[in-house]
């Protein structure tokens, strides 16, 4: 080996771990575990395609030449006045029980699931973030109250305020998102203040406070960033939650108003003519199913690439495609003590700590 | 170049030394914490007596070691003087101005010139920040500097305490337990501060790292004046970094002085077990060594004993000792800086090891 | 005949980095009624020692032997090896938090120790055997302790519960991983001396893993000083600190406060530990030497004996003879660098000059 290698192998060994770290956020790191994961891209791809189908919904009216609320009496119902099947007359999916385009319907169905679900998520979100943070860091009386009115609003009996409400109002998009959005931030908050809680003991924020930091900074400058990833893996999954909410207030016809389909109103109706039409219970219904399923797995999925863990099962994993082992036994031994370890970066799946 | 000419790790101190070189006084500090008994309405029933009664001086451009085990107390004193936890009673001052219990807003000022380090290298810095982020703090929390100057700024500390300055935008989980360790002293030293309160800083790091951070708090002191109120178990270590030692059991002090006295002439028979207990890295200093084995653990500050706190462990105790806490004075033939808490001090030439070291093959 | 005899331990983990190196060719043997030392800093691959030889590393490549009174216990299956463990060798972390089970007493999980390896005892006998070693290891009232849970010991109390549990089979051999690290100094003090008489009583061999020289000092008969996986230097107590030849050794005494070879300032081992997984060519301690040679960079060193006595072996391309802290050593020393070192080791040397005592490394 000529010397100029070796001084080059000697300086590049003097700089190894840093080549082994390299420079990335947890963000990025989670990006590139999620990437490993193909139920996770599944389901991102399901809900792009959704997305899609859904803002081009009118596209694909003027397409058909059929727009969501119009009733083809003719080519639409049979002589008994009942719907057609898929496939018949042009109607991709079929009509409902006055003669409308089902596929259409369902795409501006789409249009109002996801955006019931995002909106009403990410007002319940920044409220219950900013409810429960301010509950768990100050504690005290603050959080008493606080934690009290959380607790009422989850044991709230939505159902029959949604029913009050659209009593004394009529039914409105405003009132389903506000429902919706009413119920919603209190479990955020209830988990946010719990990570609060335990957060706040951290030294690090000791440390903030050491430096003379207010509470409104290190609030959301120290404990909000550790946060994120719990909330946005809460935030996934409560669209989904918000979708259905949405869906059952519709059904029961207090929901979105007529004529703006939504497919909980489509199911409604549907319940009177599914023995003649199965089309008219099957394909909203999978549209529900195939919605919820991909936020629930993709917040699955976000959980689990969030998770450095599991990162030893993929590293294990592409070794050895077969086997799957369990993470190494010794997270037993590098345990407590003011021992004086290499850190265990999130990322890299480190062997057991000599 | 390395530097050869061995370096005083702590400047010697002139005994009369002025009032206006004190820098922290603290004067009989107590803290409580109460403990809340069961039940559906949480009454006290007791309390915990983690500082009961302490006094200290920690001088300017000196360092004050502060030694203890486990429940004496000197976590919570450290936190008491940082303002980080309130005071139940008794005063600390900072330069004669009284810091006691201040409100956020009033002691925001102090929070300047008073600043700490921790010993986990790994919870004491947040993960999710970027270390710029980090050790920048001060400056966003002051408002004494802002974008470039302040990237300048941290760029500048992060060299003076052997980072490299490019790994500005770094996240903690990428350094080593040494570096970070750094990363906490350059956010102490950021807005020079006039004391820094370390606790136990070395304590989680490998015996060659505490030895480069070491010298690291040893260059700053010098270079900046800087007064460390050294907090540590570690014997050998506040022995090289201190110029006074003060010594704690269970809330109280037991003894203090200058190091050399402390160390040398103990008077307090609980000073005497610790330094025989230390292992020091030598075997024939090991073997020659009189171990006094305590018996026992350290107990509860919760039910802390009568009298003088280190009565039933201690080998001289007499009954006296069970009933009267000894105060804290100069003992006679000891100079005017060396107190001592006990009724029964060790004496010249005393020996109080029970156990005549162990049977060497 | 030794009763632990360990040669070439080899152990290493694949890793989406790399092959992780832990533990690069390791031997040492252990004797009844001796104390051996293994000193290491983080990265030296101690534990992953300890834990291949109780068989608790999972996912590595094993290689080498380790021979227990006659029987490789890499070789053995697991349930042969749960024999052993507890029975022959048994084993104190560094936690005791962590390894008693916090949901049972601390006397029925003694009990159940006996009696997992011996069903012939009855429960009543396994408790007075569990009382009398609770007793021994000087825990007051044992009688009454025994039905306590490990929460309501203090920290060194559970360290003796721990300590009894290891004795409750008397076993041939106890490794102790950084038993008293979590301790106070006169808990720690307690606890060495009773692992002391203890192995006194029984003539026990005893493992002592642990990162301060100073306990090494106190309680051990024979060091090793171990480095990125390797041995660097073995020797007895005397000679590791008072004729220490490996650099390492002598650079780790030159960097604690108060030992055998501080002085005023503390001198410390710039830079950092290297990884694992890409090691420095030849010797791996070379990026951090003083003492630096080319040939260091290219060829790693070998075990060699230094000095008249036979059991002082060392890893250092440095001569046999410049052992030690005198002025004649290192005389020996600068002139065996003065010849081997040349170009490209001169600019190491350069490098780790420049350090300043207070820095880690300029480029990490």
């Amino acid at each position: 080996m000529s010397l100029s290698s070796l001084e080059f192998q000697a300086a590049s060994a003097e700089s190894a771990p840093e080549q082994a770290i390299e420079g990335r956020s947890q963000w990025q790191l989670t990006w590139r575990r999620l990437l490993h994961d193909k139920v996770a891209i599944a389901s991102i791809v399901v809900i792009l395609v959704m997305v899609i189908l859904a803002i081009t919904a009118p596209l694909f009216a003027s397409l058909t030449g059929h727009a969501p609320d119009q009733a083809f009496t003719n080519t639409g119902t049979t002589s008994t006045g009942a719907p057609v099947g898929p496939g018949t007359h042009g109607f991709l999916l079929g009509t409902d029980y006055i003669g409308r385009d089902l596929f259409i319907r369902i795409l501006y169905g789409a249009r109002i699931s996801l955006f019931v679900g995002i909106v009403t998520t990410a007002i319940a979100t920044l409220a219950g973030v900013s409810i429960g943070l301010i509950a768990g860091y100050f504690g005290g009386w603050v959080d008493t109250v606080l934690a009290r009115f959380i607790d009422t609003v989850l044991a709230f009996p939505y159902i029959v305020l949604a029913l009050a409400l659209a009593a004394i109002f009529s039914p409105s998009l405003t009132i389903v998102i506000g429902v919706i959005s009413f119920f919603s931030w209190a479990g955020i908050s209830r988990i946010v203040r719990g990570q609060t809680l335990s957060l706040k003991e951290k030294e690090y924020i000791e440390a903030a406070r050491s430096l003379g930091a207010g509470p409104w900074r290190i609030m959301f400058i120290d404990i909000l960033p550790n946060l994120l990833g719990p909330v946005l893996v809460l935030a996934t999954l409560y669209i989904p939650i918000a979708v259905i909410f949405e869906a059952t207030l519709s059904f029961l016809g207090i929901g979105i108003p007529e004529p703006t389909p939504s497919w909980g109103s489509i199911l409604a109706e549907a319940q009177n003519y599914y023995t003649v039409a199965w089309w008219y219970v099957v394909f909203p219904s999978v549209a529900l199913l195939v919605t919820t399923l991909a936020f629930n797995l993709l917040g699955d999925g976000i959980r689990d690439a969030m998770d450095p863990r599991t990162e030893r099962i993929f590293a294990a994993g592409s070794q050895r495609r077969r086997s799957r082992r369990r993470p190494s036994v010794v997270s037993a031994f590098s345990a407590a003590g003011p021992s004086a370890e290499f850190p265990d970066p999130p990322r890299q799946p480190m062997p057991p700590t000599p | 170049m390395s530097d050869t000419l061995p370096r005083d790790a702590a400047r010697p101190v002139p005994p009369e030394a002025a009032e206006d070189d004190v820098l922290v006084r603290v004067d009989k500090l107590v803290k409580h914490f109460p403990v809340r008994g069961g039940g559906l309405i949480r009454r006290t029933v007791g309390q915990v007596q983690a500082v009961d009664g302490v006094s200290l001086v920690v001088r300017r451009g000196q360092t004050l070691g502060l030694v203890g085990e486990t429940g004496c107390g000197k976590s919570t004193l450290a936190r008491c003087i940082a303002g980080l936890i309130p005071v139940t009673s008794g005063t600390v001052t900072f330069e004669g101005r009284n810091i006691t219990n201040l409100s956020r807003r009033a002691m925001q000022p102090f929070r300047r010139e008073i600043q700490m380090i921790f010993q986990d290298p790994y919870g004491s810095l947040n993960p999710r920040r970027r270390v710029g982020a980090i050790i920048g703090d001060p400056f966003a929390v002051h408002k004494t500097a802002k974008g470039a100057a302040r990237k300048k700024a941290v760029q500048e500390l992060m060299e003076r305490v052997g980072l490299n300055p490019e790994h500005f935008n770094r996240f903690p989980a990428e350094f080593s337990g040494g570096q970070r360790q750094r990363i906490g002293v350059a956010r102490a030293l950021a807005l020079r501060p006039k004391l820094i309160i370390c606790d136990e800083p070395v304590s989680a790091l490998d015996v060659s790292i505490q030895a480069q951070v070491l010298n690291l708090l040893a260059d700053l002191q010098s270079d900046f004046g800087l007064s460390y109120l050294f907090i540590a178990h570690d014997l050998e270590v506040v022995r090289h970094v201190s110029n006074d030692v003060t010594v704690m059991y269970l809330g109280r002090v037991a003894e203090s002085g200058p190091k050399d006295q402390v160390y040398e002439t103990s008077r307090h028979p609980y000073t005497a077990a610790l330094l025989s207990a230390a292992p020091a890295a030598d075997p024939d200093a090991a073997a020659e060594r009189r171990r006094i084995i305590l018996t026992g653990d350290v107990p509860s500050p919760i039910n802390p004993p009568d009298g003088c706190r280190f009565h039933p462990r201690c080998p001289k105790a007499q009954e006296l000792c069970g009933q009267q806490e000894p105060v804290l004075e100069v003992k006679p033939g000891d100079p005017a800086t060396h107190l001592t808490a006990c009724h029964f001090p060790v004496q010249a030439g005393e020996s109080l090891a029970r156990v005549a070291g162990r049977d060497r093959r | 005949m030794s009763l632990l005899e360990v040669t070439d331990l080899r152990v290493s983990f694949p890793t989406a980095d790399g092959l992780v190196q832990a533990v690069r060719g390791v031997s040492f043997s252990v004797d009844s009624g001796r104390t051996i030392g293994i000193v290491g800093e983080s990265g030296s691959g101690k534990t992953v020692l300890t834990q291949t030889l109780l068989g608790l590393t999972q996912g590595g490549r094993i290689e080498g032997k380790a021979v227990f009174d006659g029987t490789n216990l890499l070789g053995l299956r697991p349930d042969q090896l749960r024999k052993v463990r507890g029975a022959e060798i048994a084993v104190i972390f560094q936690d005791p938090l962590t390894s008693l089970h916090p949901l049972y007493k601390v006397g029925w999980q003694i009990v159940e120790m006996i009696r997992s390896h011996d069903r012939s005892v009855s429960k009543k006998q396994a408790t007075e055997r569990a009382i009398d070693l609770l007793g021994r290891v000087g825990i007051p009232r044992p009688r009454e302790r025994v039905n306590d849970y490990p929460h309501q010991f203090s920290g060194g109390m559970r360290q003796r519960a721990m300590i009894a549990m290891a004795l409750s089979l008397s076993p041939r051999l106890i490794i102790a991983d950084e038993p008293t690290t979590a301790l106070d100094a006169t808990v720690q003090a307690q606890i060495l001396d009773l692992l002391l008489r203890l192995q006194q009583e029984s003539d026990t061999a005893l493992i002592m893993i642990t990162h301060d020289l100073g306990v090494v000092a106190d309680i051990a008969d024979d060091v090793m000083v171990m480095y990125a996986g390797k041995a660097a230097e073995k020797a007895g107590k005397h000679d590791i600190f008072y004729l220490p030849h490996h650099p390492y050794t002598k650079g780790l005494l030159e960097s604690i406060p108060n030992s055998s070879a501080a002085g005023q300032r503390l001198r410390p081992i710039t830079g950092q530990p290297p990884s694992l997984i890409r090691l420095p060519s030849g010797c791996a301690f070379h990026p951090r030497c003083a003492y630096v040679m080319d040939k260091c960079l290219t060829e790693q060193p070998r075990l060699a004996p230094v000095g008249d006595d036979g059991n002082h072996v060392s890893a250092c391309w440095l001569p046999v003879t410049a052992a030690g802290l005198a002025a004649e050593a290192e005389e020996l020393r600068r002139r065996a660098v003065g010849l081997g070192r040349n170009e490209a080791a001169a600019k190491i040397a350069e490098a780790i000059a420049e350090r300043p005592e207070s820095e880690g490394s300029v480029i990490a």
